[in-house]
């Protein structure tokens, strides 16, 4: 009598096989029908958005005749508050990581901050717009300017970039920072020259993937007093302003076919700004990621 | 270390790029025409903001150096702000409160109303419907109200099928339902399985998708869908009478035709030149603008607009 049992084993094999078989189905399965969905969302936007998309859809402001209609002031408000927020928030943000993976001793109280951070990245935007509105345009009296949207959005994705930041200073391994203090370095110029730029990389990725979520945010901008039909463009930080999303919006929630076609070849342009911004954070860790 | 000073470097001309294309063209617009210059703070309803935007941009066509952006923060964030005193014009698609009476009475703000179009809430069924003709205010209750609600179409009036009926409404936060609850429901309580949806062109989805659907909006959401929907004739206690200007414009369209106002501050009239000329503008060519197709409004009687004209030059003192 032989030790194995073939046809037991020939059985077990099968049923392995299936199963692996079915594990690689399934996942397939759930890959194309995002990609499905992406693909019809993108096909629709192209079929109704390329009809009004133009040199002049760009530059001109919006208007109530579809054929003059553009998105001028909305990009560059949108552009503004990015160049409010992007500052704003990365100094923010990393500073306040590096204090806690760096600095800050393991006690109770920063695992309670550490515990408040991750749940500010899940409270609503909406509730940012009135911390901002509060703070910012009423009791700081920035009005609804530039400057005061800018910050609550730095406010809206401060979370995701700290913790992000965390994640990629934690990365650097102790050896390196033991090195650098072997050879006499202070601490901060071991995180000036060591940790930091080995962090980088990661640190960037997660800024600039928080910073398309506030590309796209519509709520916080119009509970703060954001506007809707603007004719100007921002002169400075104290200007008044509107955002791509909230014209965007506008356009979708009107009864005529006409805007909702406009809407759709504002999302294009929309798109190519968050397909930009992702391609530097793609750009960024690669370049990095061959020197280490 | 090289590597670290590119990126650097990459980082600092991007931040530079972004604002010099934020910076650039801000002159435009400038030169030319028209004494008048300052600014207008302008906010309110989402209902109103078409008849805005359009007055907005034909007042700066004329006038480029005036400023009057417009916001949509809801007819109530709108008075929220106005009775603070942070806004010169309030758009509202109802009539100010009792407690923001108060609100604008406490920080000693002193407005006036006026009237800038009508709109006709419309109430749909879709078009494959052949069995309404018309409906009565009692049997919009029926519909509509929680208690006593009708499950069937055959529990409205005797004869129609007996099918179950799908209700649509606006959300809760827009003012269409605010005068509907006001003039139908009377506050009572809306049925709890009616779809209600912030966004009307979802409404308009759905009620065109299902012969036994029925739902109300904005009478410029059934225009720009005439092809998908039909409009029923409401018999207020005076015959069936269907939405159209006609109807809408001289109050027969009963009760479901609503005015739509902005509110001036009156401060902001007297001292602010822009301001005066921009309610003249608007009062001027409201009606027009309003009831165009785009817009999908209806005007007012011309002696309507003649009248207020007359109440604003009394109030800026001219």
């Amino acid at each position: 009598m032989s030790l194995i049992n073939k046809e037991i084993v020939h059985k077990r094999l099968i049923k392995r096989m299936t199963a692996n078989r079915f594990a690689k189905f399934g996942f397939i399965l759930a890959t194309s029908f995002s990609l499905m969905v992406l693909g019809v969302l993108i096909y629709r936007i192209l079929v109704e958005g390329l009809h009004y998309l133009s040199f002049e859809f760009i530059t001109n402001f919006a208007s109530r005749i579809p054929e003059r209609a553009g998105i001028w002031a909305a990009l560059l408000g949108t552009l503004w508050i990015m160049a409010v927020t992007a500052p704003v928030s990365f100094i923010l943000g990393v500073g306040t990581a590096i204090y806690l993976e760096e600095y800050a001793k393991k006690n109770a109280f920063t695992k309670f901050i550490q515990i408040n951070i991750a749940n500010l990245a899940g409270v609503p935007s909406i509730v940012f717009g009135l911390l901002g509105l509060t703070i910012f345009v009423r009791l700081a009296g920035l009005g609804s300017s530039v400057l005061a949207g800018g910050l609550t959005m730095s406010l809206l994705i401060l979370p995701v970039i700290v913790v992000a930041s965390q994640e990629a200073i934690r990365t650097v391994p102790r050896e390196i920072r033991e090195a650098s203090f072997g050879m006499g370095a202070t601490k901060w110029q071991t995180i000036r020259r060591i940790v930091f730029p080995a962090a980088l990389p990661g640190i960037l990725t997660g800024t600039i993937l928080a910073l398309s979520r506030a590309v796209g945010e519509t709520a916080p901008l119009l509970v703060l007093g954001a506007l809707a039909y603007v004719a100007f463009v921002p002169e400075n930080l104290f200007s008044q302003f509107t955002v791509l999303p909230i014209q965007l919006y506008n356009w979708t929630s009107r009864p005529q076919e006409e805007f909702h076609m406009l809407a759709a070849s504002g999302i294009i342009i929309l798109m190519v700004i968050l397909l930009i911004m992702n391609s530097i954070a793609v750009f960024i860790r690669n370049k990095f990621h061959k020197r280490s | 270390m090289k590597k670290m000073k590119s990126v650097y470097l990459f980082l600092m001309l991007s931040l530079i790029l972004i604002f010099a294309a934020a910076c650039g063209k801000s002159g435009e617009g400038v030169p030319g025409g028209g004494h008048l210059s300052g600014k207008i703070k302008i906010d309110g309803s989402s209902t109103v903001f078409p008849i805005m935007e359009a007055v907005s941009e034909e007042f700066q066509a004329s006038n480029p150096n005036v400023q009057a952006p417009v916001g949509v923060s809801g007819s109530g964030g709108g008075f929220e702000k106005f009775t603070r005193g942070e806004l010169d014009l309030a758009n509202a698609s109802r009539p100010i409160k009792e407690e923001e009476k108060t609100a604008a009475k406490a920080k000693g703000i002193d407005y006036t109303e006026f009237e800038l179009a009508k709109d006709g809430i419309s109430i749909v069924v879709s078009k494959e419907n052949d069995f309404i003709d018309h409906l009565t205010v009692e049997e919009l209750k029926k519909i509509y109200l929680e208690k006593d609600t009708a499950k069937r179409w055959d529990d409205v009036r005797e004869g129609w099928p007996k099918k179950k009926i799908d209700v649509f409404s606006p959300g809760t936060d827009s003012g269409t339902f605010d005068y509907f609850d006001e003039v139908i429901l009377e506050k009572k309580p809306m049925r709890r399985d009616a779809q209600l949806s912030e966004d009307d062109n979802v409404l308009v989805q759905g009620v065109s998708g299902s012969k036994h659907a029925i739902g109300f909006f904005g009478y410029a959401y059934y225009q720009a869908n005439k092809d998908k929907l039909k409009a029923v004739p409401i018999d207020g206690g005076n015959g069936p009478v269907e939405p159209n200007p006609k109807t809408i414009e001289s109050g027969e369209y009963a009760p479901l035709s609503r005015p739509l106002f902005t509110y001036v501050n009156n401060k902001s009239l007297k001292e602010n030149e822009a301001v005066y000329e921009y309610m003249k503008f608007t009062l001027e060519n409201a009606g027009e603008l309003a009831s165009s197709d785009m817009i999908g409004y209806v005007s007012l009687p011309k002696e309507k607009y003649e009248e207020q004209m007359k109440k604003l030059d009394e109030l800026a003192g001219k």
